[in-house]
């Protein structure tokens, strides 16, 4: 069923020496939802400008089907843009800004007519035909911009940001009628947004981006449960990342203690980077825990309250619908599945610590293993590098 | 409040150097030059002068579609350059305003007469001299260089300020280079066209020096004709009623001319 539509193909871009894209590879499927979620300024709007042929790479191919588009220019590509910027034509109405690409195919008036009109009604601005692009508000520009590539049916649409400037609500609606107009009409979406859960209930793959470079492909379920690197798993929710050292298949050590785990293939003894989502994290009695930590602060977020615990100077995140108070002592329990392992990366010890780190602390209860208390210097030195 | 309070030095200028003048001027053109007394003779008397009006009209029209059609792809040239390249070339466009405009005008009656530069090459070579000078050509030629800033200066504020994004949005929606002129870079440019138009018409339709110049007799213009009732004929209030006449015409030029504009500020929409 996937059939392979878009290719970058080692795809490099320079400004004036300055490296902003490092050798993408990326492919897109037909029909498919793929995201490009990354931090500002990590090159998602770079990607998208080459895709649509406003720029092209310094080096490095693009494939269209197969064939190679890089001196293709943007008017005869099959791909529609809703720019970051909404770029919207100022002397012409919103029911004209619309027809626009309509016209340039030189579509019968009448069949103008009752796609704009459709469109309007999707984008809920039914009423503003005549308005002005100037007197509109920055929500209703963008959802024109929305209207005015999506009229067109074209095979891919590349989507900056487009749901930005909307409030919460509206930006809701518009996620889920975006996802239901790219699966009814078949349309393969190229959408790059900032927000990590967006991303992750639309998305049919992500690509996570940081630095010119990209971090991690996968399905939304892979990307959030198997980051690859501290970036990532930071990036996507909120992760507390530790230090740790495998030492054997399925079996990691870290704060002085071994958890079993389920991950494998890492060398004996090597270190690795440790995630624990903050919502996976059982809170017991303090004598029930593998770890046992002071809390010390507690936010209330709606869903769960995000509790800060101290485990000893390491400070973790909890999110827990169980309230716990301010000075209290608390015990948690890891299972297998809730840990996850991580080659170290350029990222290690730059993300998932919510406090400055204190190297020393104190043996607590711990009920599998109680042997082999060694290594510690050696886990103090490798931090301390940072 | 304060506004108006800092505006007040214009104003007061305003007043002193553009009212009183007009009354000055309404008054010279509605009263009898011996007598003083209220009469229409003047104005009566245009209508000896409307081929001359006519002229003026069609000499100044044309040599602003002229500046329109040289300056516009100029114009559009220097937004397209790097910002240094159209600092540069901006301040080439200006050079020749920095010349008196009697020079400049001078220099190409020097250039075009019978003895001229450009004669002395065509007889060296064994021609017949060409009648370059005393024609309407000439004068359209001297209006055209003499103005042809005012047209350009207008022109590329106006397209350089035009959004690039707006450009790439075009071609993203299907218009090829001249699809993407005619729907987007063209009609943003209006107001520049407009104003111009309107600084080179303005000052073209009320010129006496270079027809004067480089023009014959019968290309002689209604600036010319008011200049004459003030310095030779000395009928300052038939050349008061000329100037009052000329200044309608340019009203209604110009009020022409912004119609363009708020049409299109109205939504108008220009078919590709
Ligand atoms: N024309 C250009 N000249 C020089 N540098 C540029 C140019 N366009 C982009 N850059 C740089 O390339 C990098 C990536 O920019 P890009 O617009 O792709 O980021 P982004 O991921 O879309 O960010 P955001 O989320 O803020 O929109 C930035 O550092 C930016 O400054
Ligand atoms: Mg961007």
């Amino acid at each position: 069923m996937a059939k392979e539509l878009i290719r970058l193909v080692n795809c490099q871009m320079a400004f004036d020496d300055e490296i902003v894209l490092d050798s993408i590879n990326l492919y897109i499927n037909d029909k498919e939802f793929l995201t490009l979620l990354g931090p500002s300024g990590c090159g998602k709007t770079t990607t998208l400008r080459i895709i649509g042929g406003f720029l092209q790479p310094t080096s490095g191919d693009v494939l269209f089907d197969g064939e190679r588009i890089n001196d293709v220019p943007p008017h005869r590509r099959k791909v529609n843009t809703v720019f970051q910027k909404y770029a919207l034509f100022p002397h012409l109405d919103v029911y004209d800004n619309i027809a626009f690409g309509l016209r340039i195919a030189k579509l019968p008036e009448d069949e103008v007519d009752r796609r704009v009109t459709e469109m309007l009604g999707i984008v809920s601005l039914k009423g503003f035909e005549d308005r002005k692009i100037s007197s509109l508000s920055g929500g209703q520009q963008q959802r024109v911009a929305i209207a005015r590539a999506l009229v067109n049916r074209p095979k891919v649409l590349l989507l900056d940001e487009p749901l930005g400037a909307l409030d919460l609500r509206l930006r809701k609606d518009m996620q889920n009628e975006l996802k239901r107009i790219q699966q009814a009409m078949g349309i393969t979406f190229i959408y790059v947004t900032h927000d990590q859960e967006e991303a992750l209930s639309m998305s049919d793959t992500i690509v996570v981006m940081d630095k010119g470079k990209i971090q991690q492909i996968g399905r939304p379920e892979d990307i959030y449960n198997e980051p690859k690197n501290a970036f990532v798993a930071d990036f996507i929710g909120e992760s507390n990342i530790l230090d740790g050292i495998m030492r054997a298949d399925r079996l990691v050590e870290f704060f002085g203690r071994k958890f079993v785990c389920v991950d494998s293939g890492f060398e004996k003894d090597e270190p690795v980077d440790v995630v624990i989502r903050p919502e996976d994290i059982d809170i017991v009695a303090p004598d029930a825990g593998h770890l046992c930590g002071t809390v010390t602060s507690v936010t209330f977020k709606g869903v769960h309250y995000d509790t800060i615990v101290d485990f000893k100077g390491f400070k973790w995140l909890i999110q827990t619908t169980d309230f716990c108070p301010e000075g209290s002592v608390i015990g948690i329990r890891l299972n297998p599945e809730d840990i996850h392992i991580m080659h170290k990366s350029e990222y290690s010890g730059m993300f998932g610590d919510y406090s400055s780190y204190s190297a020393e602390y104190d043996e607590i209860a711990d009920p599998e293993y109680t042997e082999e208390e060694d290594d510690s210097e050696s886990r103090e030195e490798e931090r301390n590098e940072e | 409040m304060r506004s108006k309070l800092l505006a007040a030095p214009y104003l007061l200028w305003m007043a002193l150097f553009a009212i009183i003048p007009l009354c000055v001027v309404l008054y010279f053109a509605f009263t009898d030059f011996y007598t003083g007394a209220f009469t229409l003779a003047n104005i009566i008397k245009l209508a000896d002068y409307l081929p001359i009006f006519a002229k003026s009209v069609w000499l100044a029209l044309i040599s602003s579609v002229i500046c329109l059609i040289i300056g516009y792809p100029v114009a559009y040239y220097i937004a397209g350059r790097s910002p240094l390249w159209q600092r540069l070339l901006y301040m080439l466009v200006m050079l020749p305003m920095c010349m008196s405009f009697l020079l400049r005008t001078m220099a190409w009656v020097a250039m075009l007469e019978d003895t001229g530069i450009i004669n002395s090459v065509v007889k060296a070579i064994g021609l017949q001299p060409l009648p370059l000078i005393r024609n309407d050509a000439a004068v359209i030629l001297g209006m055209v260089y003499n103005y042809l800033p005012y047209m350009i200066m207008p022109l590329y504020t106006v397209i350089m300020k035009i959004d690039r994004s707006l450009i790439e949005a075009a071609q993203d929606l299907g218009c090829n280079s001249s699809q993407v002129f005619r729907g987007v870079i063209l009609p943003l440019s209006l107001p520049g066209i407009i104003s111009g138009f309107t600084m080179v018409f303005v000052p073209a339709i009320s010129t006496f020096y270079i027809s004067q110049k480089l023009g014959s007799p019968g290309t002689t213009l209604i600036g010319d004709v008011i200049e004459s009732q003030f310095k030779t004929a000395y009928n300052p209030n038939l050349g008061a009623a000329l100037s009052l006449g000329l200044m309608v015409i340019v009203f209604i030029c110009v009020a022409i001319m912004n119609r363009f504009s708020t049409d299109d500020d109205e939504g108008g929409v220009v078919t590709l």
